[in-house]
């Protein structure tokens, strides 16, 4: 859905976004005339960039860094504004359980307004707004994983990935919405809200980080950081039109990630670009102590990879060979879907790419290892919300009573059937049936993703087999629910990184619904997906993954 | 569920007075303990005082019911290691520390901890699966073993189940000689990692329990042995081999009132010549050697008159308690079929793998086992009681081979050892770390004896000094100016001022009442400050009494 028209329908937009860079499609327009392929500049040793002939107008962070150490523009300004889409937006996307004090954010933008007055470092992510996925621990805001069992409950701990963006200066804007401890994909199973989608306010936003992909979407904050155990990152973001990177996993510490399947979570990025979701990333990786199975790797600078689009040559992909997952674009996937991703096929294969089909015969088998094996997992996981230590507990005089009453009223419906089914799973006469045949299932897939990658550099699918649907439309049908997560789980059981971005548009809503394009890649090969998917949306034409909604709330009230 | 804002802010005290309880609703957790299928592995009872009851009467019968069936003993031996942190975090373990002092959001499985495996735990799963004699698995992993209790943080304990760290050992001690002596070799079924629970602190009426983590997540081996026993004393035996082989290895303090190391048995009998196994049951709480000992005889007794009436269907699959006061056995919770533990291999934790060169690097570290020790020992002439007293005590047994390697006689060592060294620190409550006399001053102290420098009576005097001061042998003989005199005319010369001084008895003596010869040889010695070689003074004494001189 080519809509360049829908691009110029929005007098607003410049006005609304003044204090924060102006979408990529944008920039191709001699807006205010200082941004186009306006090389960056390091500006400072922290810098997290290290080639000067980047520009700015791919990245809001880097864009963002810019204008603070220009004195373009205040840490301040741009949490005001910021603080303002949100307070706007909020009300009818319903994005956060929990939003920080306004006066406590803007006090640590002034603190970053200080420090650059007084020519003091600052950190690379000094002044960027990011919203947490609340099964992440924060310790200084409350974090319940959606659940009633932690309603309120509040981490003495912050979460590795969340210190380490706080090291470097973020600004932790709020606590987004999720399905139950991570197990859904449309957020409806949160315990508290229903999230919308941006794009079209009767449709969700996918899920489980259904929160983290529509607030970043609706430019509520910068970038965000979701979970991914089976595609609540990928699938989100393809809903919501946003980058969504699933890293290896391994590659950042799960220490402080609410356990949902301990051997499939990861901590994944949210960004409007894929440098965004690139420096995020690189943020948040690397070993920790704290977590036994975070790797030692070495972490590669990725935002080495990004060039701006002008110093591209004609075919900056030249000879990447590409695999185009057959299983994906069968039967069973909305023809739309289709469409898009031959689209992005054809567009890779204008870059330069060498494209061929491949064949992951065992790719069905994925969706009932992954529902075994997380199910399993995760009716061990959650045995600690018992209502001793913390949490919500029901008033009861007997211990067995009380763990029933607590969990009963504790947990959503979603969760008591993910328990029980795992629990089934790991019986004592099951489990070779069940969860040992799961993990031999898994070993084969793991497989025959490495014999396809030792043959492709990547790897290419849909995100998900359709578009957002409507709010209700699956609630009460969990296997046409779990269906929809056959592109994704795969990639988890594999352990391996993938990155969705907007390549499309189907039709739905006032203005049509985005289709991500997943681009799957070897373990620890992050680097070739972010400068895969970053030439690739820098070369994609034609497109605006800004969804009305920013226009139609934020400009009436500007 | 109103409090629930109360109760987040709750979190943090934790942190900030590490003294509080676990506060749920005044402090406390009100509900009654009625999981019946709950099983720890570190179960614990408050025991009641201890009261002495006749062990004779009881053995009697023991022995005379048991003579027609045998016993099947097998020992699960949970042994807590003495790392400096847990497990899986760094949170110190102090035994008898305040309740919850020693915890942190990875213990108390807080949401989003994580475990981190210590790796002197595995260390010291290696040192003592080698001392074990056990094959060691080079991959081995850690598993969940899934059960609800509030001592219980995450809902599981990570554990080991179908690969353990070691497996297929034994272990060979000896019997001591009041129990009829002998040696005995047991089987070791595995070996196998897991982390501690915590401790629930019932009220004295029973209205409530509390919390108390600080145990949660210290890190245990759990030993299991086969079914090679036969009678409480070899039970006793092996639990108390194994408490010396840990004590070599330096893993853990084996100290059974602190639950360092705890026993739960499983006793089973069956009529001489049957080969199937009867009924087992499990005996729990049992604190010290002599309950094992006593706890089962009881139990084989019990067994065995239910067997002898008629009624072994009375003996059933179930955990009983062993109860120090009243001496015997009372059921605990019966079995309702097996429990379900749902263990699976725990995601969060990497494989534990093992190279060669680590696990022979650990063994050539291990130091001489008490086994290899009583055999060395009783090579050298030792008889079997002295080489279980001095093997029995790892630091004994160096202070032996140390006197030994500064020249002391064997023999000799050993008897000052296990004599006058022993009682000295039995009196003074001391182990023999505290004593202030060193191996190479024993080893003097003999041999100025031996040589006759001093005599053996002086030699004890100068050994108490030793004991509670310190010092050498050498410098106290001179301080004290105590060399023996062995010059026979200066020995002459005092028995000639004794003869002389004591004309009566001279008389007395000579005319036939020769038993003062004890007489003048005491006044001498006294004369010398019983410094005079008392064989010399005898044989000079004899020949002045009795010459004409």
């Amino acid at each position: 859905m080519k809509n360049s028209s829908w691009v110029l329908s929005f007098p607003c937009f410049e006005k609304m976004l003044s204090t924060i860079q102006p979408p990529r499609y944008l920039s191709r327009f001699p807006l205010r005339g200082r941004t186009k392929s306006r090389p960056f500049h390091i500006l400072s040793s922290a810098q997290p960039v290290s080639k000067t002939s980047f520009a700015a107008d791919q990245s809001q962070i880097l864009s963002i860094r810019y204008s603070l150490l220009n004195r373009h523009l205040s840490a301040v300004e741009l949490t005001h504004s910021y603080l303002n889409r949100l307070k706007q937006t909020e009300p009818h996307i319903n994005c956060f359980l929990h939003i920080s004090d306004p006066d406590k954010v803007l006090k640590q933008a002034q603190d970053i307004d200080d420090k650059i007055k007084r020519n003091e470092e600052v950190g690379p992510l000094a002044g960027v707004l990011v919203a947490i996925k609340d099964n992440i621990c924060t310790a200084d805001m409350p974090s319940t994983g959606g659940s009633y069992i932690l309603e309120g409950y509040r981490p003495p701990f912050d979460a590795t990935a969340v210190k380490r963006l706080k090291d470097l200066g973020a600004i932790v804007v709020g606590k987004t919405n999720l399905d139950e401890f991570g197990m859904g994909s449309t957020t409806e199973a949160s315990a508290f809200k229903v999230t919308a989608n941006p794009w079209d306010l009767s449709r969700v936003p996918g899920g489980s980080s259904g929160g983290s992909a529509a607030s970043v979407s609706a430019r509520q904050c910068v970038v965000s950081l979701g979970s991914d155990t089976g595609g609540s990152v990928r699938q989100p973001a393809s809903f919501c039109g946003v980058v969504g990177l699933k890293p290896t996993y391994g590659r950042v510490s799960r220490f402080g990630l609410m356990a949902y399947a301990s051997s499939l979570d990861v901590i994944g990025c949210f960004g409007s670009s894929v440098a965004d979701t690139g420096i995020l990333l690189h943020a948040i990786s690397g070993h920790d102590s704290l977590d036994a199975t975070s790797s030692k790797r070495e972490v590669p600078d990725f935002t080495s990879q990004f060039t701006s689009a002008s110093s591209l040559k004609s075919r900056p992909l030249e000879g990447l060979r590409v695999g185009l997952i057959r299983e994906t674009v069968d039967a069973g996937v909305d023809s739309g879907v289709k469409s898009a991703i031959q689209g992005a096929a054809a567009h890779l294969e204008q870059l330069g790419c060498v494209l061929k089909e491949v064949s992951l015969p065992s790719f069905s088998l994925g969706l009932p290892a992954y529902y075994i094996l997380a199910s399993s997992e995760s009716s061990s996981n959650l045995s600690r919300y018992d209502g001793v230590r913390y949490g919500n507990q029901a008033s009861s005089d007997e211990l067995n009573a009380l763990y029933e009453e607590s969990r009963a009223k504790g947990f959503g419906s979603e969760v008591k059937m993910r328990i029980l089914m795992g629990t089934y799973a790991l019986s004592a006469g099951y489990y070779d049936a069940y969860y040992k045949r799961a993990q031999q299932v898994r070993t084969i897939i793991r497989k025959s993703f490495k014999a396809a990658l030792d043959e492709n550099d990547i790897l290419i699918s849909p995100a998900a087999p359709s578009a957002a649907y409507k709010i209700g439309e699956k609630k009460n049908d969990p296997l046409a629910m779990y269906a929809g997560d056959i592109m994704t789980v795969n990639v988890n059981l594999a352990g391996l990184p993938a990155l969705v971005l907007p390549c499309g548009f189907v039709e739905g809503g006032a203005v049509g619904l985005p289709v991500g394009l997943q681009i799957i890649g070897a373990a620890f090969d992050e680097e070739k997906l972010v400068k895969v998917g970053h030439i690739f949306e820098q070369t994609l034409e034609g497109y605006n993954f800004v969804p009305p909604l920013i226009t139609d709330v934020g400009g009436a009230s500007a | 569920m109103a409090s629930t804002l109360f109760r987040t802010i709750q979190i943090h005290p934790f942190f900030l007075y590490p003294t509080a309880l676990f506060s749920r609703r005044n402090g406390v957790l009100y509900c009654t303990m009625k999981s019946s299928q709950t099983q720890t592995a570190t179960q614990e009872k408050q025991q009641p005082p201890k009261v002495k009851v006749p062990q004779h009467a009881l053995k009697k019968t023991v022995d005379k019911i048991t003579r027609d069936y045998e016993a099947i003993i097998g020992i699960e031996t949970h042994v807590q290691l003495s790392t400096l942190t847990k497990a899986f975090c760094s949170c110190p373990y102090n035994y008898g520390s305040q309740p919850n002092t020693n915890i942190c959001p990875i213990c108390m499985g807080l949401p989003g901890a994580l475990p981190v495996l210590n790796s002197k735990v595995i260390e010291f799963a290696v040192k003592l699966g080698l001392a074990l004699n056990c094959k060691l698995s080079l991959n081995s992993k850690f598993d969940r073993k899934q059960y609800f209790y509030p001592d219980l943080p995450k809902g599981y304990q990570i554990s080991q189940f179908d690969i353990p760290i070691a497996t297929g050992g034994y272990v060979d001690l000896d019997l001591p000689l009041e129990f009829g002596g002998g040696h005995r070799k047991f089987g070791i079924t595995r070996v196998h990692m897991e982390e501690d629970a915590g401790k629930l602190l019932h009220s004295g009426n029973g209205d409530y329990s509390q919390v108390d983590l600080n145990r949660a997540g210290v890190p245990l081996l759990e030993i299991v042995s086969e079914p090679d026993m036969r009678t409480g004393i070899e039970a006793a035996e092996y639990a108390a081999e194994l408490q010396r082989v840990v004590r070599y290895l330096g893993i853990s303090n084996g100290n059974m009132q602190e639950g360092s190391l705890r026993c739960d048995v499983n006793v089973s009998i069956r009529p001489v010549g049957q080969s199937e196994f009867g009924t087992k049951v499990e005996i729990k709480n049992l604190n010290s050697f002599s309950s094992i000992n006593r706890a089962i005889d009881f139990e084989i007794s019990r067994q065995a008159l239910l067997h002898s009436q008629g009624q072994s269907d009375q003996i059933v699959q179930e955990t009983r308690l062993w109860e120090e006061g009243a001496q015997k056995t009372v059921t605990m919770r019966k079995k309702e079929g097996l429990s379900d533990y749902r263990y699976f291999p725990e995601p969060d934790l990497p494989e534990v793998i093992l190279t060669q060169e680590y696990v022979d690097s650990i063994s050539n570290s291990l130091p001489e086992l008490p086994e290899a020790k009583r055999r060395r020992y009783e090579k050298m002439g030792l008889s079997m009681q002295d080489v279980l007293f001095l093997a029995n005590d790892m630091n004994v047994a160096e202070y032996f081979d140390e006197t030994l390697s500064s020249g002391a006689d064997i023999k000799l060592a050993a008897n000052w050892i296990m004599g006058d060294i022993a009682a000295y620190m039995k009196n003074e409550k001391l182990s023999i770390n505290d004593i202030k006399l060193t191996p190479q001053e024993l080893a003097e102290l003999i041999a100025s004896i031996k040589s006759g420098t001093i005599s053996g009576k002086i030699g004890k005097e100068i050994l108490s000094e030793l004991l509670a001061k310190g010092g050498t042998v050498k410098g106290l003989i001179e301080e004290k100016d105590l060399i023996q005199i062995a010059d026979p005319v200066e020995i002459g010369k005092m028995i000639d001022k004794v003869i002389s001084e004591n004309p009566k008895q001279l008389e007395q003596y000579r005319s036939g009442k020769t038993k003062l010869q004890g007489f003048f040889a005491g006044q001498v010695m006294k004369l010398s400050k019983g410094k005079a070689n008392p064989g010399l003074l005898n044989k000079i004494l004899l020949e002045k009494l009795n010459g004409q001189s």
